[in-house]
């Protein structure tokens, strides 16, 4: 316990890199989940096919490869990116890809009705997606929004594979400094699960927020 | 250095990670039966009837997939030894594989419990059937056709994730391509062979799942809106 207070910048340092990690790549993976998600519903193949691609490669090829393939062959291609820069892009782009399914599946469950009455009160598509199928779209993402969250929180662990110095890394030094093994991955572990429910109470409260005026629903 | 492809490199390290491969699919195989079977065990214990067991259940549950994969192999590797259990990397790393999407297996299940109509096993308790056989001959039957795609999704999920095994010095797919990469300078073509492998195993999969998934809904047609 004393040998973990010692440690303990090491690991509030290493919790500093997971946030940021992982708050840049969910930034990331919002953007990603929502071009690529509405891109997958647009008219045009040339705009849907390249939307598929993305989201299949990056869902059936696991995080670790994408972030090996990023930090290890991205340089032999002329493109020198930081290790964080590779963190932020390997697991946004791979959550990205589980968004865009989502935002998909939101966007095409809002009823057919909605868009027709707003085509025939003289809304342009550009507006009838931002005033009328996005709010209704979005209270069904946000619950899966929330799980995907506690996927990035979760696979943010692996950026200690290509030598970023996360919670994960600052764990694997303190055993390997002082071989108090279960106290260092233990301690970790509580780390992540508070954080997870942390994220999940967020969700929470957003879904409350974004439920006003639901069929059944509450209003605030 | 260039960047283009060399297609007798790509075939010369064809057979390293076909090796490397046929261990990630060991581990698959081994962490999916486990995983189903303690998932459908931790079903069973978060819809027991002594509060202590479900409630436990539940916590162990939401603890172990909301915490990182790669930290639980970490725990296997480091701590089992300690206490007097020596795995080999494999064994440890399919163990909890296994564990963990056997939390995701558990859910899968309960969900499928919750689709089989109430009235069903009011009827079957009408009957005289005991719980275990109203599980046995009324409740599982109904709920597999609902179950068996959301569980062929976690396996491929469980697939997906044998890339964390290389951390704990399991020789798969990953750890072998890095290695090969490492060793001959050349990092593009065993990368990109690593992953287009998990891509086309994981579409496959995929694949089936969906031709199951289509099968079961013409076997039971009414099902397709309890999903």
């Amino acid at each position: 316990m004393a040998l973990l207070i010692k440690a303990a910048p090491d690991l509030l340092s290493g919790l500093l890199v997971t946030l940021l990690i992982g708050a840049g790549a969910a930034v990331l993976a919002t953007a990603a989940a929502f071009v690529a998600g509405l891109a997958s519903h647009a008219r045009s193949r040339a705009v849907r096919v390249p939307a598929r691609i993305y989201i299949e490669v990056f869902r059936g090829t696991s995080a670790l490869v994408q972030l090996y393939f990023l930090f290890y062959v991205l340089p032999l291609l002329g493109v020198l990116l930081p290790a964080w820069a590779v963190g932020i892009l390997g697991l946004g782009l791979c959550i990205g890809a589980y968004g865009a399914v989502v935002v998909t599946a939101a966007v095409g469950a809002v009823p057919p009705g909605q868009k027709e009455a707003a085509a025939a009160l003289g809304l342009r598509p550009m507006q009838a997606m931002r005033l009328v199928v996005l709010p209704q779209a979005l209270r069904v993402m946000l619950p899966q929004f929330g799980n995907l969250s506690v996927e990035l929180l979760k696979a943010t662990a692996l950026v200690s594979l290509i030598t970023l110095h996360d919670l994960t890394f600052e764990a694997q030094m303190f055993n390997q400094e002082t071989l108090h093994t279960a106290e260092a991955f233990l301690t970790i572990l509580v780390v992540y699960y508070l954080l997870a429910q942390g994220i999940m109470r967020g969700f929470g409260v957003l879904q409350a927020r974004f439920d006003v005026g639901a069929r059944g629903g509450h209003v605030l | 250095m260039t960047p283009i492809i060399d297609i007798d490199f790509a075939i010369e390290i064809l057979p390293a990670l076909g090796a490397g491969l046929l261990r990630s699919l060991v581990a698959t195989c081994f962490g999916s039966v486990l995983a189903l079977l303690l998932g459908f065990l931790l079903f069973l214990a978060i819809g027991a009837r002594r509060r202590a067991i479900r409630r436990g259940s539940r916590f162990l549950l939401g603890f172990v997939r909301s915490t990182p994969l790669l930290v639980q192999l970490y725990c296997a590797y480091f701590i089992l030894p300690q206490i007097g259990l020596d795995l080999s990397p494999i064994a440890a790393g399919s163990l909890v594989l296994g564990l963990h999407y056997a939390c995701f297996a558990a859910e899968v299940f309960r969900a499928g419990r919750a689709a089989v109509p109430h009235g069903q096993l009011e009827i079957a308790t009408a009957l005289g059937l005991r719980p275990a056989q109203i599980m046995r001959l009324v409740v599982i039957p109904q709920m597999l056709p609902v179950v068996l795609p959301g569980l062929g999704n976690t396996l491929i999920a469980l697939f997906k994730e044998t890339p964390s095994l290389s951390a704990i010095t399991v020789a798969e797919l990953l750890f072998t391509a890095r290695i090969v990469g490492a060793e001959n300078f050349r990092y593009l073509e065993p990368m990109a062979l690593c992953g287009l492998i998990y891509l086309t195993l994981s579409l496959a999969f995929a694949g089936g799942v969906n031709l199951l998934e289509s099968r079961l809904q013409w076997a039971a047609p009414h099902r397709k809106a309890a999903r």
